[in-house]
């Protein structure tokens, strides 16, 4: 990597110059230069990403180990001030993934009289790998009695309708859904936290806090550079994930292509949120196994039943000498797997999180399940439909808030701006 | 200091309408007070055009609430005020008004943006200096201070001696109202060491030296117990701080840096202890407070509101739309002349009711920064 001898503003000022000239020479739509990805990589894992290009960085990037998402309401009926607030958010988002100040003064640059345009608490930490992915929701396009809230509604994509109920949803509709959701991830938590307490901070008066998350140790690998991780049961969970270096998978299932939708979302991907509660203490009186029964796969190597290896392939079909099949029926693996799902695959970035404990004494732990697709309604929805409906795994675990999110192709440049494609 | 003809557009008003420019400081004696009609629905002023001086108004409240009288310039600043004129009581308010154009208002119940009257005083004024401008700003909050203070002794005097008497129900009706004064004046009153402590300081702010006193001690045993009959000393100790806050406001003069800051700290208070229920938290009647703050906040950003428009007429407009809202928003939890109690409000009331203050306490915070910059 030529990358790590760089300055940091210099190696960012060179992947806005490599993507703009990409995008002039192919004439046309972001979805078209994502193969050259300058925003994916970091030199290491305090470096930066870069923050233009032609798909928004934080979907494919290699899964940081931390997150802060926030899902926010938007206040203003005036479209003129939300737009000038996302164009402050942009230029923020880009300094702060450059590992800069929110402000263009910063932290402590100004008069001593003035609130400063830098909240201070990431001085002298390193970009950190930090990515901002921006989000628009159902409820930003038409208000809950169906008002037009922005002049929008004519943009709103099929795809983004609401979820439906799925079998034993225990939704909480105050940390579910939002107008606008932004996705923070870092390999520091403090710079994760940083880049959404300025974001909500520039917000006040046009958008509220509607809720938030923070998450720890990613559950996913988005490469097959990185290793699979483990999630909160202690099963290596994602390891069927789509990831970076699958192109052809990416453009059937992640990236919207034109003719899918309106032409504002063309190189996006819609985002499926979902809080999942892990009842824990159950799980841990649960012997081994029946966790990997209820999996499908070995809870050491991560290898499917029958298998030997994390990465063989899933046999669904063979049966074992009592004549039961290898991966239970109701295995959870069998049940999200692409071909029990008309193909359909997900780009898992989920984090795991623990909210302190409950009023029982309970971890208030679990799974904050992200992913990115095409289209949900080929996508999350058929494939938590019979999750829902099957999955022996529902006993151990509560799905406690929802949201989904239109999530544009990324900003090319400095003129452009989280949302140009969409209000323009 | 440079001169820019927007300023005098604002400090004149009404110059083409003016007539000889002459400025008579004898205007009322010359014809006698200006009389106002107040009611519990109208407010007539006698006059609507004055010459510029100083000018005595008689307000009459004969109506059934008590009423407040004030002269505003642009943006509700307070060029005086007279506080608690009770049903059938008459008082004056002497006040000198420079050419421009006023809105006068009574304020029946003492709550709301009152009824209002277009004032225009002829005459010329001379463009102001930037510094003239900030030095008008604490001259013209230290005016609010004072006509605040007075109505303060008075209240608190009589919700002391409710409690004196043992008059529970009137005690706790008087509460509020006294509360009101002190939370719209609280920048002032805080400067003062130990006095905001032992006026407004809670429970478990206590200490050794300085036990739970003052007016939610009094809450407490109202709303908890309903047992007052030790609070004699309790609230006698109440009129003499609030005595002594009173006397020492008169001869403080908050710098436009302590009014700006005054006015964003207001909105703090309410953003994180009446919004939360934590300041009244036996009464519930955290809306009078909160209502009160805000009063407060305005009264000293419109003190600072011509050396605003000089500076930043942005930030006055974005700060009145956040007013607006914020008025609009509370308004919706009036009940009669009071507010709902802050346990009646639903999350999602308090929700709205916290996005409006932080709506506008953002763009308040950034008054001492652009009052700083030279």
């Amino acid at each position: 990597m030529t990358e790590k001898s760089l300055s940091r503003r210099r190696a960012i000022a060179l992947a806005g110059v490599g993507v703009a000239g990409i995008a002039g020479a192919a004439g046309v739509g972001a979805a078209l230069i994502r193969e050259d990805e300058p925003q994916t990589v970091a030199a290491d894992a305090s470096g930066a990403v870069g923050f233009y290009g032609g798909a928004q960085a934080g979907i494919i990037t290699p899964a940081q180990d931390r997150l802060h998402f926030v899902a926010f309401d938007v206040l203003t009926k005036d479209r003129a001030q939300l737009v000038r607030m996302l164009k402050d958010w942009t230029a923020a988002a880009a300094r702060m993934t450059a590992g800069q100040d929110a402000g263009e003064i910063g932290a402590t640059e100004g008069i001593l009289e003035a609130p400063p345009d830098d909240t201070g608490e990431a001085i002298g930490l390193p970009p950190s790998g930090l990515t901002l992915t921006i989000g628009f929701g159902p409820t930003l396009f038409r208000d809950a009695s169906g008002k037009d809230r922005f002049g929008l509604a004519s943009r709103k994509p099929a795809a983004l309708a609401d979820l439906p109920h799925f079998p034993g949803d225990t939704i909480d509709p105050g940390i579910s859904g939002g107008d606008i959701c932004v996705q923070a991830c870092a390999n520091d938590p403090q710079v994760a936290v940083h880049a959404i307490r300025n974001l909500a901070r520039l917000g006040v008066g046009v958008v509220s806090v509607r809720w938030s998350q923070l998450g720890f140790g990613r559950t996913s690998s988005t490469s097959t550079a990185q290793a699979t991780p483990r999630n909160l049961f202690g099963f290596k969970d994602g390891t069927a994930n789509l990831k970076a270096e699958e192109t052809d998978l990416l453009k059937q299932n992640l990236w919207v292509q034109p003719g899918d939708g309106p032409e504002w979302m063309t190189g996006g991907a819609y985002m499926v949120t979902r809080k999942i509660r892990m009842l824990i203490e159950s799980w841990d009186r649960t012997s081994l196994g029946e966790q990997e029964d209820i999996f499908g796969r070995t809870k050491g190597e991560g290898a499917a039943m029958g298998q030997a290896k994390e990465f063989d392939e899933i046999d669904l079909v063979s049966r074992n000498g009592e004549g039961d099949p290898l991966v239970k029926d109701d295995a959870h693996i069998r049940l999200a797997h692409p071909t029990t799902n008309n193909g359909a695959r997900l780009l898992r970035r989920g984090y795991n999180f623990v909210d302190g404990s409950d009023g029982l004494g309970r971890l208030n732990a679990g799974l904050f399940f992200i992913a990115y697709q095409r289209d949900v309604r080929t996508g999350f929805v058929p494939i938590q439909m019979n999750l829902a409906r099957h999955d022996a795994l529902n006993e151990y675990i509560r799905h406690v808030s929802s949201a989904l999110f239109a999530c544009p192709a990324g900003v090319s440049g400095p003129d452009d701006f989280w949302g140009r494609s969409l209000f323009a | 200091m440079q001169y820019r003809p927007i300023i005098a557009l604002l400090a004149v008003g009404t110059l083409a309408a003016c007539s000889g420019g002459k400025s008579d400081d004898t205007a009322a004696g010359a014809s006698g007070p200006i009389t106002v009609k107040a009611s519990d629905t109208a407010c007539e002023v006698a006059k609507s055009s004055l010459d510029a001086g100083t000018h005595v108004f008689q307000i009459a409240n004969s109506g059934s609430k008590v009423t407040e009288f004030y002269v505003y310039a642009d943006g509700d600043r307070v060029m005086g005020e007279v506080e608690n004129i009770t049903p059938g009581l008459s008082r004056e308010l002497r006040v000198e008004l420079p050419a421009g154009a006023y809105q006068t208002a009574c304020k029946p119940g003492m709550i709301g943006t009152g009824i209002r009257a277009a004032l225009t005083v002829n005459g010329s004024a001379p463009a102001l200096t930037e510094d003239a401008l900030l030095q008008q700003a604490t001259e013209s909050y230290s005016r609010y201070v004072t006509s605040q203070s007075e109505a303060l002794v008075q209240k608190t005097g009589d919700f002391v001696t409710a409690v004196k008497a043992g008059d529970v129900a009137k005690a706790k009706a008087l509460f509020p109202v006294a509360r009101t004064y002190y939370e719209r004046i609280e920048p002032v009153a805080e400067i003062f060491g130990d006095l905001d402590p032992k006026i407004d300081g809670r429970e478990d702010d206590a200490t050794a030296a300085l036990p739970f006193s003052g007016f939610h001690k009094i809450e407490k045993d109202l709303w908890v117990s309903g047992d007052i009959t030790k609070d004699g000393p309790v609230a006698d100790q109440l009129l003499a701080d609030v005595k002594e806050v009173v006397t020492k406001a008169k001869d403080e003069k908050l710098s436009p840096l302590q009014l700006a800051n005054g006015a964003k700290e207001l909105l703090d208070e309410v953003a994180n202890s009446k919004i939360t229920g934590e300041e009244d938290r036996y009464s519930h009647t955290d809306l009078w407070d909160f209502a009160a703050n805000v009063d407060g906040s305005q009264a000293a950003v419109a003190a600072l509101r011509p050396a605003l428009e000089q500076r930043s007429p942005d930030l006055v407009k974005q700060i009145d739309t956040a007013f607006t809202t914020v008025d609009s928003e509370l308004a919706k939890y009036q009940v009669g002349d009071g507010w709902k109690l802050q346990t009646d409000l639903s999350d999602a009331q308090l929700k709205g009711l916290s996005d409006a203050i932080n709506a506008l306490a953002q763009p308040i915070s950034q008054i001492a920064g652009v009052i700083a910059k030279k």
